[in-house]
């Protein structure tokens, strides 16, 4: 059976830009390991011929026209937004690299 | 380990220990008219953010609907690289917090590419080598990021940031070469020529401009030194947007210099990516890659799976033009060039340059002078492509229409390309600026060639005589008062004329 520990917890917590409490972290160490246990009964189930199931829907090939549609009215897009600035999202200075 | 510019070793010297290996991903924007995922308009320099909608801004509740044509442009583009196209494939999710991507992951394909395993021919000094294409993939282009308060729009010192995501969900197709093993000298050569052809490529199947002053086309280089002769290979560096075809020569270059002197000085080369820096031809280290990226692919439960049929796949490879090589070929023929001369435009990546120009209207002998000869200097002191340095095709033509018209001589056509170059704006407006059309008028000609013979009363007595060599020096006095704006040959035959000439 899988065991999620807290160091995982705290590096997916990470990942996901999450700051959490020492107490949160074992809760949520706890209930992770309980949800990958239910995906591995599900694992134990299926057998090798069965594929991992990504849609749920039979369809493939959706597809748009290349078509212009109007999307946001000039500065729509910028309204909901904290801060903007010449147009622009305003963010707060990116640290580390450059991408 | 930093290691000083002056203690690099030449290319030369590197590549007589070390053999290079090189990784290429080329990532090209298509000319849809539409993103990739929504409606909205692709068009370069439009008002930052006037081009947004809630998919590609990321907006909750908002779904991603895939473009036909972008998937017709990266198949097209697969079966031109002769790679396998995928009979079903899916989107990825590739997870990241960065501003310049709202929805904080990219979509993108993963484990399932639309187009593999296939290859390019690249012809470099006359010799065709083959490189390997791992995949082709389909992915969207993230929003652009200006970094405010630091120095010139760098990160470093930036008090914040802004963002336009008018390029947000543009859709690109990422190219990755396959390890690329060439004679190491020319390793950066045939780097460049590869990315050259590619660019060839994709503007002959007409999927994208492919301009890489514009970003349409960028150039992520990955290179590495193994001792030469041996096996396995070393560590690489990942150098990221390199922007123009010259660049692309100039950072692998550089690469490989600086990692042998690491090497040679019992150095361990870092698994980093690398920023090039266009002005001063260096490279500086960028965000360590020796902790694995943990991107968290999965797939997009947005999007439905893309199983091309193999009608379709089909249908589509009827569609492609004749192969670059058949091209050149054919071009070759139709320009009358030698195999040599069809080599120099090919190595200064002037190929569709030149032709343009012809489509334009001039003669091939003439497009390929100006953009080979002048052109090609001006290019080489500013450190641009071709490309890149601020005259057209169809001006490159107009010069030549005016030099055929017998409005420019070879000198005042010279200044006219010199002119455009320079900003002043079309050849005609340059002409008219510069007042530059060659007098050929023969009244006034007459005039110049009759104050000469006045002038040099001795001189003309020889030509009278029957030493015709000495008509050099009227000739020269009439250029002279008309500013060398008048036809050499004419004014000879007029002086020639007047002096010995059935007129008398």
């Amino acid at each position: 059976m899988p065991t999620i520990s807290r160091e995982e917890a705290a590096h997916l917590a990470r990942l996901a830009r999450l700051e959490l409490a020492p107490d949160e972290l074992d809760h949520l160490a706890g209930q992770l390991d309980a949800i990958a246990g239910y995906v591995a009964r599900v694992s134990e189930v299926a057998a090798e011929d069965i594929p991992p199931t990504s849609h749920p829907l039979p369809l493939t090939n959706v597809f748009r026209d290349d078509e212009l549609k109007p999307g946001l009215e000039a500065q729509a897009g910028l309204a909901a937004a904290p801060e903007a600035e010449d147009g622009r999202f305003r963010v707060p200075r990116i640290l580390g690299e450059e991408a | 380990m930093t290691v000083t510019t002056q203690r690099l070793p030449t290319l030369a010297e590197a590549v007589a220990r070390y053999d290079p290996v090189l990784g290429l991903e080329v990532h090209v924007e298509l000319g849809t008219v539409t993103k990739m995922f929504c409606g909205c308009s692709t068009t370069f320099g439009a008002e930052p953010n006037s081009q947004v909608c809630p998919v590609c801004l990321g907006l909750p509740g908002s779904l991603p609907v895939l473009n036909r044509v972008a998937v017709e442009s990266a198949i097209r583009l697969g079966l031109a690289l002769n790679c396998t196209i995928a009979s079903w494939c899916r989107f990825a999710r590739k997870n990241y917090f960065y501003p310049d991507m709202p929805k904080n992951f990219q979509i993108s394909q993963y484990d399932e590419p639309i187009a593999y395993n296939g290859w390019l021919d690249v012809v470099y000094e006359g010799v065709t080598y083959r490189i390997g294409v791992t995949r082709a993939h389909l992915e969207e282009d993230t929003g652009k990021s200006v970094h405010v308060g630091g120095a010139t729009g760098r990160i470093h010192g930036a008090s914040h940031a802004l963002l336009d995501y008018n390029r947000s969900g543009i859709p690109l197709i990422e190219i990755v070469s396959k390890p690329i093993l060439v004679p190491p000298a020319i390793a950066p050569a045939v780097g460049r020529a590869y990315v050259t052809e590619l660019r060839m490529l994709i503007r002959a199947l007409g999927i994208s401009p492919a301009r890489m002053e514009l970003g349409q086309l960028r150039c992520d280089a990955n290179v590495s030194l193994k001792p030469s002769g041996a096996t396995e290979f070393g560590t690489r560096t990942e150098t990221k947007n390199v922007n123009s075809l010259r660049s692309v020569e100039r950072a692998i270059s550089y690469e490989i210099r600086r990692q042998a002197a690491v090497l040679s000085e019992g150095g361990r080369v870092v698994q980093e990516t690398r920023h090039w820096h266009e002005d001063t031809g260096e490279t500086t280290a960028g965000r360590s890659k020796e902790q694995a990226e943990d991107y968290r692919y999965f797939p997009e439960p947005d999007l439905v799976p893309l199983a091309p049929s193999p009608e379709w796949v089909e249908s589509l490879r009827a569609t492609l033009p004749e192969s670059p090589v058949a091209r050149r070929a054919r071009l070759q023929r139709e320009w009358r060039l030698s195999d040599l001369e069809m080599r120099d435009v090919l190595n200064a990546g002037a190929v569709d340059l030149v032709a343009a120009t012809v489509d334009a209207g001039s003669d091939p002998a003439g497009a390929k002078k100006w953009w080979l000869g002048q052109i090609a200097r001006a290019a080489n002191e500013r450190g641009v492509d071709l490309e890149q340095v601020g005259i057209s095709p169809s001006d490159v033509a107009q010069v030549q229409a005016l030099v055929a018209a017998g409005t420019l001589n070879d000198r005042l056509a010279r200044q006219v390309i010199d002119g455009v170059l320079a900003g002043e704006g079309t050849p005609d407006e340059v002409v008219a600026a510069r007042g530059l059309a060659a007098v050929s008028d023969d009244a006034a000609l007459l005039t110049a060639v009759d104050e000469a013979i006045a002038a040099m009363p001795d001189v003309a007595a020889k030509v009278r005589a029957g030493k015709l060599a000495a008509v050099g020096a009227l000739v020269g006095a009439v250029m002279k008062a008309t500013r060398g704006q008048a036809d050499a040959a004419r004014v000879r035959e007029l002086t020639l004329q007047r002096l010995t000439g059935p007129a008398a």
